[in-house]
Order: C-alpha cells, then structure tokens, then sequence
C-alpha cells in the first residue's frame, strides 16, 4: 500500500466559489487548486471561512456560484455522502466521535461506505458478512497500529483525554482510505508534545499512504513546517497563495494577521 | 526436566535440538495487529539460519560484535541466536537510552553490526556515526519512516534475510559447520551494566555460564515446554535475557511479546502467562491500580474485600506454604478464592502463574504478603549480571519477606569482614570486556566474585542484604547509617515513590521524597485540594502534612531496631520534580543515584542541615526529544519527629 510521494497533478480544482448565508457571505469568488499527495493549509483570522471552504469541498454547504472540481468530475453541487464515495473523508473542529463507543467500534464505522452486506446479513452475522467483518477489521488494525493507539483499542471514546481522541478521529478518517482528507484544526487545544505527535502523525500518512491533505490550523509554526503550499482567506476571499515563504512575507497576510495602522 | 540436553553446550545447539523434538510446539509469540501471531521452533530455527547466513554474506565473522537494540520482538531475539550460531557476540542495549549513552558501548567493543528494531533506534545510531566509524551495517525490523533514508550502512531486516537464502543455497553446509564450531566456553553476550560511576562495563557471560544457571533454575521450579512467559522488561536486561531467552532455549517454553509496552496489562490477562517476573515496583504499580480501583467500587464490593483482604492477610500465605490452617479459615479462604481472589488474579492476568519472582530492589513486605496472600507464589531472588542471575532463590514453602533465600544448587557464598557477600558459582562472568583491572578487583584469584553487597546469612540459610557495603556509613557519632534501608522503609507507603537519604559523615540523618503522583493525586482529588501538576502537588502544606506522618511512622519503626535507632530521619523536603533516568537521577534500571543527587541538589542538602524553612531551587531537565528546559520552585523543608526507643516500645 506504500506508495512514493510525488507531488502530482491537480486532485481538487476549486473554481470561483461563493457561498452566503442569507446576507452573510461567508466566502467571496474563492478560487485554488490541490494537487495530488500534497499538504495544502488553508489559514485565516477567524471568521474568514476556513471551515466553511473545507464543507463546501466534501459538499456539507452547497455554494451559490462556482464549482468544484474532484478526480476530473465537475460539480457545482454534491451531496457529502458523494463526496465521501469519492474518496474524501474529514475530520471535525469540534471532535465528532461516539463517546460510548469503543476506539475500535469508532473507527469501524470509518469502514462503513465498504461494507458490501446488507443489514440482515449484517445483524445475523452469517457467512459473507462475517468474512467481510473481519477483512474490515484487518484494515482498521493496520490503522491502529499506524496512529500507534494499541493500548486504548477497546476503552470508551469519552473516557479519553483530548489529545487522544484527536488521534482516534484521524484513524477513522484514514479507514475510509481516502485519496483526500480534510483535518479542520487538527491540533487545536493540544499541548506542545501533542501537536508534535500530530505532526508526525499527519507527514506519516501523506508519506505512506500518499494521500492529500487539506488542512486549516492555526499554529503557524506546524503550517509552515509541514506544508506544501499555504491558502490565505480573509472576510471569505482569498487574499494570498504560495508556498509558506511566499506567504510569510506577504504584506497583505502580515496586515491581516496584525493589523493596519489607521 | 527430564530431557537429555548433554552436548547441547550453545544456545544455537539447543535451538537446532528443540526443532527436531518440539519443531511444531510454539516458541515465540507476538501481537501483531491485535492478533497473537504463533512461530514454533522449527519456525525460529529457520529464521535463524536466514538471518546467520545473510550477515555472513555480508563479511560477519567469528568473534564479531553485534548490537541488538529494541523492545522484545521475536526478530531481535533470533538476531541473538544467529549472531551466536556464527560464533559472534550479542551486545543488547537498553531500547530507551539516549544516543550518546549508545556510543560509548559500540566505540568500546568495536561494533560493526547492529540488528535494530525501528526509525527511532536507526536516528539514534546515526546520529553517533561519526564518533563511531566501525559501525558499518545497521539492519532495521520496521520500515516504517524509512523511505527517505539513503544512508548506505542502513538494510530492511526483509532483505537481510533475502540474501541469507542465496547464500544458504550457494552454501548449504555453511550453517550447520559454523554452529558445530561454537563451544560452550565461547561468549554468549556482553551485558553492559548500569554505569552508577564513569562508564558502564560490559560483562561477558560464556555459554556454559547462562546454561548452567538457567538450567539449575527451571529445574528447581519444574518448568517445561508447556510453560508461557510474557517478555515486557527490556531485553537488554539479563534478567530479561535469561527468562525469554536462556530459559526457553533450555526448556523449550514459550514467549510472548506484548503488542507495545502500553498494552503490558491487557496482553498479560490475554496469555495467562505461568511463570513470570515483576520488579518490585510493577507489582506496586499493578497493587496501586487494584486499591484505586476498589475505592471507586460500590459500598458492598469495598466491604466484600475488606474482609476477604483480612482473611487472606491472616491465613493466605500459611496456605500457600502448606503450613497448618484451622477449618473455618481454610472455609472462608475457599470462599474468597471463589469471590474475591480468584477474580483478582484474573484481573492481574496471574491465574495461571505457578511461580512468580521479585528481585532488583528490597520488596515491601505488605506487598509481598498481599500477592502471597491472594495465592500467588511470588518468591524472590538474589543475582546480577556479573553471576547470570541465579545466585539465591527461595524454595516453595520456605518464603520470607525480608530473606533472598538459600543459595541455588553450585553456588557457594561467604563474607568479608566487613560483611561484604562473595559468590563463587559456574554462573560467574568470564570478564569485564577490555578492562582486566575492572575484573581483577571484581573477581579474585580463586575465582570469588566481590559483589559489593553487604549482608549475612540467617540461621535458616538464608541471604539477606542489607545495603551496597560502600554506601553502609556512620554518622558523624558513630551510628551505623544505611541509606537505601531508610529509603525501602520510606518506599513501602504508597504515597512515596522514590526517597533518597543523606547523613553520612553528617550529625543526623535527612532525606528527599519524590511522591507517587498517581496515588497522592487521588488522595488529593478524594480531599478537593486543587493543584496544577506534580510541582504544585509536591508544595501543598496538606502533602507535606501526609508525608511527614509516613515519616515519623518510619522513625517509630527505626527506633525500634537498637543498632539503627540513631539515624532515625529529623528533616525532609519534597523535590520539586520527579526523579527521572533522562536527567541523570536514576540508572535505566531506576535505582536513585544518591551520590548524583546529593551533588547536583547541593544546595538543598545544605538547607536541609543549616535549619532553614525553605530554598530556592532551579534545576534542568531534559525533556524526551532532547531539549534541555529548567523548573524553579520555592521548596519548604518540614522537620519530623523522631522517637525514643522507649517511647517506641510503649506504642508497639
């Protein structure tokens, strides 16, 4: 499954997006691309549509005006359950897990677009469903062992601490075997030794797996050292895009960032 | 036991035995994605072989060096025995030191290879290359993050192997000559021990030396092929060694290899291991989580085991002794097997241990009876690495817990006058690697090794040891002073984890207490005391108040025993940290360096003498990614009470 990072060609095209609420409008004639295997941050004050972008592109918010290309598929309008078929899968800013539920059983459901059985076969556990089941659970072993959560496999998401269910949302986004994953804030509220786990978490899986990843976080310091190329919105529009150094020494992201005297 | 294993004077020899009796019994296991995954002895014995020949395809000689640095994973296992099948010499390190404690090891033995087992042993190996030159090969068992690494010393395990079987195939009697060319007066290993001062030695252990030992063990405890033991300590122990690598090679038992070192617990209760090893302060560790555990339980179940608890304290160890036992406690001790003993053990994952030993530190004895108490035959021992492990092990039946036990079959014991114990015993070290004066003062003429312990044999036969002769002292009026006695008595509360005594050549005695973090912290959280992380919990008066009752009630014992009375312990502070091996405070084996301490807390140990309330302290740490960092905090230092002997007497 290992495959060799070669930053490729473009995966996501985004196309002159906007989006409104009612007469808010959350993003302003957006457009990027993302090519493949590459870590592509989207940063901004808050408030400037990061999250809101990264629901457009996996098709939770459907945008007024514009259009997305995936995979070479234009569409101006998909249904989220479309977009995970496609091979796109997420995490959330606010984790999004079953806290009753075991890791293990949490990451399961990461699985469920690939399951072939049907729910009777399913809740009988008979022949196929049971081969299927445990093929499934091979592949979500392989991601355990990956995120390195062994020792919590079978203890309640809610009973973890922050960090660590941070890492088991990641793992069920990475069952899914996405070609791309959108990390919305992946390492907010962690502390130093955390964040650094995420780090090498998130370059590991865009190493071995090869897939692109989409990120919006706020550490500067982890967007400049881990990604390709770096998306600055502001107020809905893109106000920059480049490579970290590129970005950095923009003026219009440093006035965003600290401020303008008036 | 009864297996005839005479002309079986390797480790290799023994492996190609067991695979032509038990080729089909399991050797090794391993978790492996959540599922125990089985290699038999026929298996290992053709892994060995691969691996054998491919480092000899890659210019591996006899009486090469070749170090092995990992967790307990079946390869670095069989990496030892194919290292020994080419007439070689296994050197295993500790999987977690830091890059520079590895370079004085590879310069000193002059180690060409090393058999590795991830990403984060390889940076560590190439982070000291340059100060290393003879390391030339460098073979990885996980691949995982080493795609970009081009450096030219560096294979995958995998491809190894690959070219061992081109060259079994292009020299098929290759293997089996070299294994017939291997004695058992060759080196089996090098066991670099814990340096406490300058550099560390590396003990060379023969064949015929860890055999022996091992044999005269697993017979005296009955083990055989059916026997499982769970490898969790590290393997560059000899303890470690000698149960998941010289035991089973002479029984043909099987190891398992935990998934990680955080699932140590949940695979243990998986496997149900029967013979297994715990030092003193796992068996603590596991005790505290069971006490914390029972007082979140409901009313009924804390009550159920109070009682049952109190019946196992009175007559569980008699039972397991098979001494004399009235009726009706022999009737509720069934019954408690039946709710509360029997289940607990399970939760320990000890239902089928038959023997279990303790050894590296003083046990404290209400630990020790609580796992005698519950039917487990915990016993303990008494070795080090210089002596293959077994010197002193306690029989069935004859278990105290202040003793080691009598002498293991061929060992003879006997003191110095100042009370040092010598051992002579087939077990013993051939030498200290390129250091014949570091062997000639360890190990004498008529072949007695000095092991710098101080201690007596009781009327039953039994060593006891008291402290490390050079570290037995006097205070400044003649009082014998044994610091590390004080320090296990401070040890067995619960709320202490580590203590470190001063007093030598001073007018009283003092001490530093490290607490258990997790025991206090609960004892905290039970009383509402707020506190933001082990600095803060170490400075609160309530836990100075806590700790200074623990002790005076060390005190009232110390007053207790005549000879020792004197240096009862008059003032203590709470460090601000936690004492930690990365920082120099602790061996890997976490044994306090008392000496270290007392140089680089200085200034505490002055405030402790010259009456002041409290001291400014600022120290470094360094953090597990190398950084260095520094706390400071304002340290209170709380005098205790000490007793009369008298007022002692009338308490007791």
């Amino acid at each position: 499954m290992s495959q060799t990072r070669n930053v490729g060609d473009v995966i996501l095209n985004v196309e002159n997006v906007s989006l409104a609420f009612g007469g808010v409008k959350a993003i302003t004639e957006v457009s990027f691309d993302v090519r493949e295997h590459e870590i592509r941050a989207i940063i901004g004050p808050n408030g400037a549509g990061k999250s809101s972008m990264l629901n457009v592109i996996n098709g939770v918010y459907h945008p007024q005006q514009g259009s997305i290309t995936f995979k070479g598929l234009t569409r101006s309008d998909v249904d989220s359950h479309e977009a995970a078929k496609q091979g796109i899968a997420r995490t959330f800013q606010n984790i999004a897990l079953f806290k009753g539920m075991t890791v293990l059983d949490n990451i399961m459901t990461g699985r469920n677009l690939k399951m072939r059985c049907n729910f009777l076969q399913q809740a009988l556990w008979i022949g196929p469903a049971r081969r299927e089941e445990m093929e499934h659970r091979r592949q979500v072993e392989e991601v355990i062992d990956f995120l390195e959560i062994q020792h919590i496999r079978k203890t309640p998401v809610g009973r973890l601490p922050y960090g660590l269910q941070k890492r088991v949302e990641l793992a069920r986004a990475l069952a899914a075997e996405p070609e791309m994953l959108l990390l919305d804030e992946p390492m907010a509220g962690m502390n130093v030794e955390e964040k650094q786990d995420m780090c090498r978490f998130v370059l590991d899986v865009n190493d071995h797996f090869g897939t692109t990843i989409v990120l919006i976080e706020h550490d500067m310091g982890v967007v400049m050292d881990i990604s390709d190329r770096v998306v600055v919105l502001e107020y809905g529009r893109k106000i920059a895009d480049g490579t970290p150094d590129e970005v950095r020494g923009n003026q219009k992201v440093i006035d965003a960032y600290l401020g303008v005297a008036h | 036991m009864s297996e005839d294993l005479s002309g079986l004077d390797t480790f290799p020899k023994l492996l190609a035995h067991h695979a032509q009796v038990r080729g089909a019994r399991p050797a090794i296991r391993e978790k492996d994605l959540g599922i125990w995954q089985t290699h038999t002895w026929g298996d290992v014995a053709r892994e060995v072989r691969r691996i054998a020949c491919g480092l000899a395809a890659l210019g591996f000689r006899r009486g090469d060096h070749l170090a092995v640095i990992g967790d307990n994973r079946p390869r670095m296992y069989w990496a030892v025995c194919a290292t020994q099948a080419l007439g070689g010499i296994p050197v295993p390190m500790y999987q977690d030191a830091v890059a520079t404690e590895m370079a004085y090891p590879i310069q000193n033995a002059e180690i060409g290879f090393a058999v590795v087992e991830d990403q984060e042993q390889v940076d560590k190996l190439l982070e000291i290359l340059p100060q290393c030159p003879s390391l030339k090969r460098i073979f990885y068992d996980e691949s995982r993050g080493m795609r970009h690494y081009t450096q030219e010393q560096l294979m995958e395990y995998e491809k190894l192997t690959a070219l061992g079987d081109e060259y079994d195939k292009a020299h098929p009697d290759f293997y089996p000559a070299e294994v017939a060319k291997g004695s058992g007066a060759d080196t089996a290993g090098m066991f670099f021990t814990s340096g406490t001062t300058s550099h560390p030695k590396g003990v060379v252990l023969t064949h015929a030396a860890l055999i022996d030992r091992a044999l005269a063990a697993a017979k005296m405890e009955g083990l055989d092929e059916t026997d499982e033991v769970l490898a969790y300590l590290p393997p560059a122990w000899i303890g470690q060694n000698i149960f998941s690598y010289a035991q089973p090679f002479v029984t043909g038992y099987c190891i398992c290899c935990p998934e990680s070192s955080e699932t140590v617990m949940s695979d243990m209760r998986e496997i149900g291991p029967t013979y297994y090893f715990a030092p003193p302060r796992v068996l603590e560790a596991m005790l505290t989580q069971v006490s914390i555990r029972m007082e979140d339980a409901s009313a009924l179940k804390r009550g159920l085991y109070g009682y049952f608890m109190a019946v196992a304290g009175r007559v569980g160890g008699a039972i397991l002794d098979g001494k004399p036992v009235g009726g009706f406690d022999r009737l509720m001790y069934a019954l408690g097997d039946l709710v509360m003993y029997g289940p607990l053990r399970n939760v320990l994952g000890m239902s089928r241990v038959h023997v279990a030993y303790t050894a590296g530190e003083a046990i404290g004895p209400d630990l020790f009876r609580f796992y005698r108490s519950i039917g487990i035959n915990l016993k303990q021992l008494y070795g080090s690495t210089e002596t293959s492990v077994f010197v002193c092990i306690q029989p069935d039946g004859q278990v105290k817990a202040d003793t080691v036990g009598p002498a293991v079959a061929g060992v003879e014991l006997k003191f110095t006058p100042q009370r040092e114990l010598l051992i002579r015993s087939p077990g013993l070290f051939k030498e200290y690697y390129k250091n014949p004066q570091a062997t000639a003062e360890a190990k004498d003429a008529e072949g007695w090794f000095h092991t710098g312990d101080a201690g007596f044999v009781d009327p039953d036969g039994h060593l006891k040891i008291i402290d490390r002769v050079k570290d037995v002292g006097t205070l400044n009026d003649g009082t014998l002073f044994a610091p590390k006695y004080l320090e296990n008595k401070l040890k067995f509360f619960p709320y202490i984890k580590e203590a470190v005594a001063f007093g030598q050549d001073r007018d009283k005695a003092c001490a530093f207490i490290n607490l258990d973090a997790e025991a206090v912290g609960n004892w905290a959280e039970k009383r509402n005391l707020s506190y933001s992380g082990y600095t803060d919990l170490a400075s609160q008066d309530a836990v100075y108040d806590l700790i200074r009752e623990c002790v005076e009630k060390v005190n009232a014992d110390l007053a207790l025993e005549p000879e020792i009375a004197g240096s009862q312990i008059h003032r203590f502070l709470i460090l601000h940290k936690e004492m930690d091996a990365d920082d120099g405070e602790l061996t890997r084996t976490r044994k306090v360096r008392r000496g270290y301490i007392g140089e680089k807390y200085a200034t505490l140990v002055a405030a402790l003498y010259d009456g002041r309330s409290s001291v400014h302290v600022e120290a470094q740490v360094r953090y597990e990614d190398g950084r260095t960092g520094s706390i400071s905090a304002d340290l209170k230092i709380c005098d205790a009470k000490t007793s009369s002997p008298q007022a002692a007497k009338r308490a007791a």
